[in-house]
C-alpha cells in the first residue's frame, strides 16, 4: 500500500544539517515601528530556506537584515544578532562593514535589476569592485557565473550587448550570475519570480535546486507552492514574529501551530 | 478544520465531497445488509438486485475520484485539507472494495439457495459476524463525519473480534464437512461469505486509520496499538 504523506519520515531525512547563519533574538525597528520581534531561527547550510507569511509580516525586512540593506536609511535600528558561520561573525555588529557583509551575501530582487551596461560588465561588476584586475581571471569568472546561472548558452554570443536586451527571465538569471560571480556564501532571494512567467519561474526554481549544492539560499516568496517546491525548510511569519519554523514537508502536511495551518490552507482572514 | 476558508467555494467543494463519501458509505452498508437478508430469506430477486447495484457503488467511486483530483488541481490543498483529500481518495477505494465484497456475498447466497437451502448448516452464524462488520463500517463512517479519533481507535481494535469470529465459523464448517460430505459445496460458499465479512472488517479498519491520519497527521497503519 502506498505510504501516506507523512511528516515524520521526512524529518529523519533532513536531520540536523549544519547551520550557515542564525538569527538570535533579532528585532528590527523602522524608527518607532517595530517590524521584527525577537526572531530566532537557523539558516541551514546548503539548503533552501523559505520565508512565508502575509504582506507586512516582516519576511522581506528579515531577509534584508542579512545583508544590512536597512543601513541605507537613517532611523533604522537592529537588536539581537545574526551570526554567520563558520567564523561566528555577528553581521549586525557595529564594527562590521556592511560592504564586507555584502561581499559574502548576495541578493536577488523581485524585479530583475541589471545595470545599464553590457551582459558581460554586469557580471564582471562585483569582481572589479573587489579590485580584480586580471582580464583573463575576470573572463573566466564571468563565464563560470553565467554557466552556474544556466544562462551561458543563451548569451555567450551577445556578451557585449546591453543587458536590457535580454528577456525578463534572462535578466533575472543575469542578476543571479552577478551575485554568484563574487562567490557568495549565502544568497538572498526576495520574491525572485513574481515578475516572471511560469516557464522563466521554473528555470529559476531549477537553478536554485542546482545552486544549493554550493551555496545556502534564503528566499522570500508569496507563492506557497513555490516554497513547497523549492525549499528544505520553511519559516512562517506573522506580524513581525516567527510563528513556526520546520522541515518544509512537515510544515505543509502537519503544521504544529494553528496560525500556520490557517495561513497555508487559505483560512487566513 | 473548524474555521472556514477565505474561499467559500472551497468550503462548499470540500463539504460536498465529504457528504458524497458518507452517501457512498450508506449505499455500501445497505448492500451488505440486503445480501445478508437475501441469504437468510432466499429471496433471489433481492440478491440479483444487490449484484446489479454494485455498479452504483463503482460509479460513486469514479465520481469521487474525479472530485478529488479536481479539488487538488484547483486548490492545491495543504495541511489538514491535503490530509483530508488524500484520506478520502483512499477511503473511497476501501468503500468500493466493500461493495465488491457485498456483491460476492450476494452471489454466494444466490448459489446456496439455488442448490436448495435445506442443506444449509443451521448452527453456523455468519449473521452475527456480518452485524459486527456492519457496525464497524458504520462507526468508521461516523468517526469520519465527526473527525473523532476515539471512535476510530475503537473500530481499529474491533477488527480482531471479527477475525476471531471468522476462524470460529471456519472451524464449525470444517466439522460439518467432515460429518456430512454432502454439505461441502454449501459450506464452501459460506466460507466465501465469511471471508467477505472478514475483509469488510479490514476495510472498515483502514478507513478508521485514515480518520486518525486526517486529525493527527500520524500514520497508524501496520503499527501495533497506540
Amino acid at each position: 500500500m502506498a505510504a501516506l504523506p507523512s511528516a515524520t519520515q521526512h524529518q529523519v531525512v533532513a536531520a540536523s544539517p549544519a547551520t550557515k547563519a542564525e538569527a538570535r533574538g533579532l528585532s528590527f525597528y523602522y524608527g518607532d515601528f517595530q517590524a521584527l520581534k525577537g526572531i530566532s531561527m537557523p539558516v541551514h547550510e546548503r539548503k533552501v530556506t523559505a520565508l512565508i507569511g502575509p504582506s507586512g509580516c516582516g519576511k522581506s525586512t528579515f531577509l534584508r537584515c542579512f545583508n544590512r540593506m536597512h543601513d541605507l536609511y537613517p532611523g533604522n535600528r537592529y537588536e539581537g544578532e545574526i551570526v554567520l558561520q563558520p567564523d561566528n561573525t555577528n553581521l549586525l555588529a557595529g564594527s562590521i562593514d556592511p560592504i564586507e557583509v555584502r561581499m559574502r551575501i548576495g541578493m536577488v530582487f523581485q524585479k530583475p535589476n541589471p545595470f545599464p551596461k553590457t551582459v558581460f560588465e554586469n557580471v564582471a561588476y562585483g569582481l572589479r569592485v573587489r579590485g580584480e584586475r586580471s582580464r583573463r581571471k575576470i573572463e573566466e569568472k564571468v563565464e563560470q557565473a553565467l554557466q552556474d546561472a544556466a544562462l551561458w548558452d543563451e548569451v555567450k554570443d551577445r556578451l557585449r550587448q546591453p543587458a536590457y536586451n535580454l528577456s525578463g527571465g534572462q535578466q533575472q538569471r543575469l542578476c543571479i550570475a552577478r551575485a554568484l560571480a563574487t562567490d557568495p556564501e549565502l544568497l538572498l532571494f526576495d520574491e525572485p519570480t513574481s515578475a516572471l512567467d511560469p516557464i522563466a519561474t521554473a528555470s529559476i526554481e531549477e537553478l536554485m535546486h542546482d545552486l544549493k549544492e554550493r551555496v545556502t539560499i534564503l528566499i522570500v516568496t508569496h507563492n506557497m507552492q513555490q516554497a513547497a517546491r523549492v525549499s528544505d525548510f520553511t519559516a512562517y511569519m506573522y506580524l513581525g514574529e516567527l510563528v513556526e519554523f520546520g522541515v518544509t514537508d512537515e510544515l505543509f502536511i502537519k503544521p504544529q501551530k494553528k496560525q500556520t495551518e490557517d495561513y497555508i490552507t487559505g483560512r487566513f482572514g | 478544520m473548524t474555521s472556514e476558508h477565505a474561499s467559500k467555494q472551497y468550503d462548499l467543494d470540500l463539504g460536498s465531497i465529504r457528504t458524497r463519501v458518507l452517501q457512498m458509505g450508506g449505499l455500501v452498508e445497505s448492500q451488505i445488509r440486503r445480501a445478508m437478508d437475501g441469504l437468510a430469506s432466499g429471496d433471489l430477486a433481492l440478491l440479483e438486485e444487490v449484484i446489479a447495484d454494485d455498479h452504483r457503488v463503482n460509479a460513486l467511486e469514479v465520481a469521487l475520484d474525479g472530485d478529488c483530483s479536481h479539488l487538488i488541481v484547483r486548490r492545491q490543498p495543504a495541511a489538514s485539507d491535503l490530509r483530508m483529500i488524500f484520506a478520502i481518495a483512499k477511503t473511497v477505494t476501501d468503500l468500493e472494495r466493500i461493495g465488491d465484497e457485498a456483491q460476492k456475498m450476494a452471489r454466494m447466497a444466490k448459489a446456496i439457495h439455488e442448490h436448495g437451502a435445506a442443506s444449509l448448516p443451521p448452527a453456523v452464524d455468519v449473521r452475527h459476524a456480518a452485524e459486527a462488520a456492519i457496525a464497524m463500517l458504520r462507526r468508521s463512517l461516523d468517526a469520519f463525519a465527526r473527525l473523532d479519533c476515539d471512535t476510530a481507535q475503537e473500530v481499529i481494535l474491533d477488527d480482531a473480534g471479527i477475525d476471531t469470529e471468522f476462524r470460529a465459523i471456519l472451524r464449525q464448517l470444517i466439522t460439518y464437512m467432515m460429518e456430512d460430505p454432502r454439505t461441502i459445496s454449501t459450506a464452501l460458499e459460506i466460507v466465501w461469505i465469511a471471508k467477505a465479512i472478514e475483509r469488510i472488517g479490514d476495510h472498515a479498519k483502514n478507513m478508521a486509520e485514515y480518520v486518525i491520519y486526517i486529525v493527527r497527521g500520524t500514520d497508524v497503519r501496520h503499527t501495533r496499538k497506540e
